[in-house]
């Protein structure tokens, strides 16, 4: 699976860091980092919550 | 009781999206009808009052992600609910039909409050759909001068846009200060001054007593007699949730469709989900309507899941949270606040742009706004989930 953010959408909500703190991060920039770009399957639940949490569907997973 | 096999979501917003999407990626597999009153697929309603108002966005843009053939449902689209029968356990729609269900979903959302005597003009408008909004957007066009009824968000958002279009802009507020109620008088406050400070004449403490104008709007009467001239009124001032269909059908109405934490009426295997519903939180110990996007998300979630899982569904314990884009001020609030809790500024202030305040009651944190600090936000929103302490 991998992780694919359109950071021009990205709002910084961080509604996704919750859902997912292995896979996103919100820094002190404000900004939104990608921890794993590649997650284990393990958190493919967790990271499925936070493309359907996020405000405003920036998040997108393939594969 | 036994698992439905036909299930009925009426609402096709984004609570009633989200509930249909949950019930099939949770294994729904029986029969799904889908009821909406706008002709719309469901759409988001949040980029109404900025990127839409503003022209920046064509309205496909705003469509919510769906796969609908997948979703498998029987989408009903331009019909309204019009009646409900717990005994026959069927909804009436306002094609004469009616449709069967052993689980119901209620999503009907709210609608916008209006004026009396604003359907008689035109150029009074209220912001809730998306051709409320192209309608506004097309008389924006025309350049006129603009007078809001309402300093909430939506009132405030939409006086920031037309700013951002470089006109007129009047808000009348009732009361004394507006958003006070959401978060205090000190930080509304501050956001008040920003909005002069950008141009906007804010009128508090004023009623609107009438409308000036016979055919077109021509302005507003205050109650104070005196007259804000403008061609183009909106009309901001909330919101009543939309359940006049279910009245005298047996389930529960108090401000709102009355819910327990896992989001059931009082009618087994009827849940409810949206701006609609009021309620339990388990993480405040009280009953709330929430008109937040993330709510709606939540709450559909949730309620699918009691409505498939019963008593084993968890209940939903969530700090409630928004965020409103007014010039180039991200404000973002968690929580649920009390006109006297304690307020601490820790960082900046809202004329900076650049802004961290919590809130408090007994020793404990019940609030957090910010401006510009999106990893401030989500670490006290967090705290406030764990039950964080509020320092002295």
């Amino acid at each position: 699976m991998k992780i694919i953010v359109d950071f021009d959408v990205c709002q910084s909500h961080g509604l996704c860091t919750e859902a997912a703190p292995e896979v996103f991060e919100i820094r002190d920039d404000g900004f939104l980092y990608i921890l794993k770009e590649e997650p284990e399957e393990a958190l493919r639940g967790k990271v499925e919550r936070a493309v359907r949490e996020c405000p405003t569907g920036a998040i997108q997973v393939e594969g | 009781m036994s698992a439905p096999r036909s299930i009925v979501v009426v609402g096709a917003s984004l609570a009633g999206l989200r509930a249909v999407d949950a019930l099939r990626r949770r294994g729904f597999d029986g029969t799904l009808t889908w009821i909406g009153e706008e002709s719309r697929l469901p759409y988001d309603r949040p980029p109404l009052s900025k990127q839409v108002l503003r022209g920046e966005w064509t309205p496909d843009r705003t469509a919510l992600k769906a796969n609908y053939d997948a979703l498998g449902a029987d989408l009903r689209l331009g019909r309204r609910a019009t009646s409900l029968d717990v005994g026959a356990r069927r909804v009436s729609l306002d094609d004469g039909t009616s449709v069967p269900f052993d689980g119901l979903v209620v999503a009907t959302g709210a609608a916008p409050r209006k004026l009396p005597g604003m359907d008689a003009l035109s150029g009074v408008h209220v912001l809730r759909t998306l051709d409320d909004a192209l309608r506004i957007r097309e008389e924006l066009g025309k350049k006129p001068r603009v007078a809001i009824v309402g300093g909430g968000y939506v009132g405030l958002e939409v006086a920031a846009s037309c700013r951002a279009l470089g006109l007129d802009v009047t808000v009348v507020e009732a009361l004394p200060l507006p958003l006070a109620p959401a978060i205090g008088e000190t930080m509304a406050r501050e956001i008040v001054e920003m909005h002069r400070a950008e141009g906007v004449d804010v009128r508090t403490s004023s009623g609107v007593s009438g409308f000036v104008g016979e055919r077109d709007v021509e302005g507003l009467r205050l109650s104070d007699g005196s007259v804000v001239f403008a061609e183009l009124v909106v009309v901001g001032i909330g919101v009543v949730p939309n359940t006049a269909w279910l009245e005298g059908s047996g389930v529960a109405l108090d401000g709102g469709v009355l819910c327990d934490s896992r989001l059931r009426t009082n009618v087994p295997g009827i849940v409810a989900c949206g701006d609609v519903v009021r309620f339990e939180n388990a993480l405040f110990g009280e009953r709330m309507r929430v008109e937040h996007w993330t709510s709606a998300v939540e709450q559909a979630s949730a309620a699918v899941a009691s409505l498939l899982d019963g008593d084993a569904a968890p209940p939903l314990a969530t700090v409630p949270y928004f965020w409103s884009d007014q010039y180039d001020a991200k404000i973002q609030f968690a929580g649920r606040v009390a006109p006297n809790d304690a307020l601490k500024v820790l960082e900046g202030s809202v004329k900076d742009r650049n802004l961290v305040a919590i809130y408090g009651r007994a020793g404990k944190m019940r609030g957090v706004l910010v401006v510009n600090k999106p990893a401030a936000l989500i670490r006290n929103r967090k705290a406030i989930t764990d039950g964080a302490a509020f320092p002295d």
